[in-house]
């Protein structure tokens, strides 16, 4: 078993606020460090916001669980000091093949755009990802940031009240309670703060049943996606190989739904079908096994009062597309700047609402294609099955059936363009850039577009002029000014501008576009700004 | 002839030879093989088609139709 399982990260240690009398008030207290728990402390910490992260475990997640991580994931990773981390030590992948019964019927490249800084995805055990992000922690502590992790501190129970929530916690020398301003429940699928308050999680479970290993061998398979359908080595099922750093490999079986987990786990049940997949002469070792159901449903509200729910504790997916872990850095991005506004008395609580709105939105977007791949891995029905087998059966020959092969659509970023904070396009310009968009990247001369957004506003200016600051309603956005004249590789002219000769983009922290319009309007720019922070109700 | 308009008049030119190539095309095949070109077809056909109102159109058309109460002898 890989070592780093078995570490201790962040250890227990007794905190002062266990010998009080009263109970401590905290700014943010964050219930959770996985991946999305962690971001959303280090997104905090780093815009100067007190955080407290409090976890029932005190190492990384067992397995390595999510491998893929998408293009917008390390975009939010860069603004977060890990991006560079993630990237070095993951594994790129263009490559896809799909076979079907016994021979591949075609292969596909995911043929990334040029000019993005990062790719479209890295493989990487989701172990580093959760690694990586309490090295983050500690650089923030060395440089006098104000952000904890309580490993083995366990909430046992949770009050919200108006103005504050009350935390009841667990730990090796006894129990303790907290105050906080405001709570993140990250804590998972299961999410014990989402339960301990009566609230829903209702959804979909696709009866079926998955066996998830990763194993290690030497073996010269190429860095790509297979992706089986119905194979002589597991007849009437689905199968997936998948590369991730180390040498090692992950492995998807789908098992049925009329089966004995605790049978099918044992590793004399596991190792003669991974060597049928792999064939005889492969050596291989086992190096975690896991059986999933999956499920696809959703919290009906993320915000409660003073609690807001975040990542795997708000909604589910099914792993097919990748948009667990991917989907819960999104809400990370969405949700820390807003909270920041909050806290600083830049905004009303009530912008915490448009994070509902948003990332209610979002997550829809991803059960309804994550149920989809679901749907066609796993036909539930003999006329699925007929039509399912049908269309892998003329991909092999016709190009036309192969964007019906639905093996996972990968995670991509949704676009707030219904939001109450995005404003009306007044841009002639590509709709890919229209507000409510993630912006897509350009390369600049030596750097890229993205870093240089962020964590604030932005006025990006392109053959425009605008004030070098606007302060509005105790925000500022910060001119960027680029010019066409220096697009050397056209991407500007092509993600930002169309046929217009000119455009001014509000860009918010979380670099999704506020608004666009073709020159600069003192009134409409303010407007924007306001709207974004959610002061402006008119429009 | 309107755009995204599933054409449901006759549209056919040989019609007669349109089916009889239809059901030849069947010949040999037992039922699941059958149905499995069916699928096929349809696939093909629709991507033929490609427009996605037309497409909604003919599958709402080819609903298996409930005589509405007062039709009804
Ligand atoms: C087989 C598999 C493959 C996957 N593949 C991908 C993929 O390729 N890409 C992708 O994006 N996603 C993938 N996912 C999904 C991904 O793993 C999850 O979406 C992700 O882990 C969610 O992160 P989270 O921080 O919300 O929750 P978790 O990672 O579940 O973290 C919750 C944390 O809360 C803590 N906690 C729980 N209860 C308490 C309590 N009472 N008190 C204190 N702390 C508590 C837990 O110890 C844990 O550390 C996959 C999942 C599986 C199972």
């Amino acid at each position: 078993m890989n070592k780093i399982f078995e570490v201790p990260l962040y250890s227990y240690e007794r905190s002062e606020d266990q010998d009080r009398t009263t109970p401590a008030r905290h700014p943010v207290v964050i219930i959770g460090a996985g991946p999305v728990g962690l971001a959303a402390a280090v997104d905090l910490a780093q815009q100067g916001i007190r955080v407290t992260v409090l976890d029932d475990n005190d190492k990384v997640s067992l397995g390595s669980r999510a491998i893929c991580f998408a293009k917008r994931t390390l975009e939010i990773a860069d603004r977060l000091g890990i991006g560079d981390a993630l990237v070095d030590k993951a594994v790129q992948w263009n490559l896809g093949k799909v076979f079907f019964s016994d021979r591949k019927v075609y292969e596909f490249n995911l043929l990334p755009e040029k000019g993005h800084q990062r790719p479209a995805f890295v493989n990487l055990q989701q172990y580093y990802f959760e690694d990586y992000l309490v090295q983050r922690v500690r650089a923030l502590q060395q440089e006098g940031a104000p952000i904890e992790i309580r490993g083995r501190n366990r909430l046992t129970a949770i009050t919200n009240h108006d103005d504050h929530v009350t935390l009841d916690i667990e730990t090796p020398e006894g129990s303790y309670a907290l105050e906080a301003d405001w709570v993140l429940a990250c804590d998972g699928a299961g999410s014990p703060t989402r339960q301990m308050m009566g609230l829903d999680f209702v959804g979909r479970v696709f009866e079926d049943n998955f066996l998830i290993a990763d194993v290690i061998m030497d073996a010269e398979f190429p860095t790509e996606r297979w992706f089986w359908f119905d194979p002589p080595f597991n007849p009437g099922q689905s199968a997936l190989l998948h590369k991730q750093p180390d040498g090692v490999w992950r492995i998807d079986l789908q098992l049925g739904w009329d089966i004995d987990k605790a049978k099918e786990k044992l590793p004399e049940n596991v190792i003669p079908r991974i060597r049928a997949m792999l064939g005889p002469d492969i050596p291989f070792e086992l190096d975690w096994v896991s059986i999933y159901t999956f499920q696809c449903r959703r919290m009906e509200k993320f915000r409660h009062g003073r609690v807001i729910f975040a990542g795997d504790a708000a909604h589910q997916v099914s792993p097919f597309g990748a948009r667990g872990a991917n989907s819960g850095l999104q809400d990370v991005d969405n949700l820390c700047w807003k909270l920041k506004l909050v806290i600083d008395g830049a905004a009303s609580e009530h912008l915490l609402d448009s994070y509902d709105t948003e990332r209610v939105f979002g997550a829809d977007e991803n059960i309804l294609n994550s149920s989809r791949s679901t749907d066609f891995i796993t036909p539930k029905s003999d006329i699925s099955r007929l039509l399912r087998d049908a269309v892998l059966d003329l991909s092999e020959q016709y190009e036309f059936a192969r964007p019906l092969v639905n093996s996972g659509r990968l995670s991509a970023p949704c676009s707030y363009v219904h939001s109450p904070l995005t404003s009306t396009d007044a841009l002639d310009g590509p709709a890919r850039s229209a507000p409510g968009s993630p912006c897509p990247d350009v390369p600049l001369e030596d750097v890229f577009l993205l870093p240089q957004l962020g964590d604030r506003f932005t006025l990006l200016t392109i053959d425009a002029e605008a004030p070098e600051h606007i302060n509005e309603s105790g925000i500022t956005a910060q001119r960027l000014s680029l010019s066409c004249a220096d697009d050397t590789t056209q991407a500007l002219r092509e993600r930002y501008m169309g046929a217009a000769e000119g455009a001014v983009y509000l860009i918010r922290p979380d670099q999704h576009v506020a608004a666009r319009w073709p020159t600069f309007d003192d009134d409409l720019v303010r407007a924007a700004l306001r709207r974004v922070i959610g002061k402006e109700h008119d429009l | 002839m309107a755009e995204h308009q599933l054409i449901l008049t006759p549209n056919i030119h040989r019609a007669d030879d349109f089916y009889a190539e239809l059901l030849a095309a069947h010949d040999g095949l037992d039922k699941t093989e059958s149905e499995a070109l069916h699928a096929r077809l349809v696939l093909i056909l629709a991507n033929h088609i490609g427009d996605n109102e037309v497409l909604s159109q003919a599958l709402a058309a080819a609903q298996p139709s409930v005589p509405a109460d007062d039709d009804r002898p």
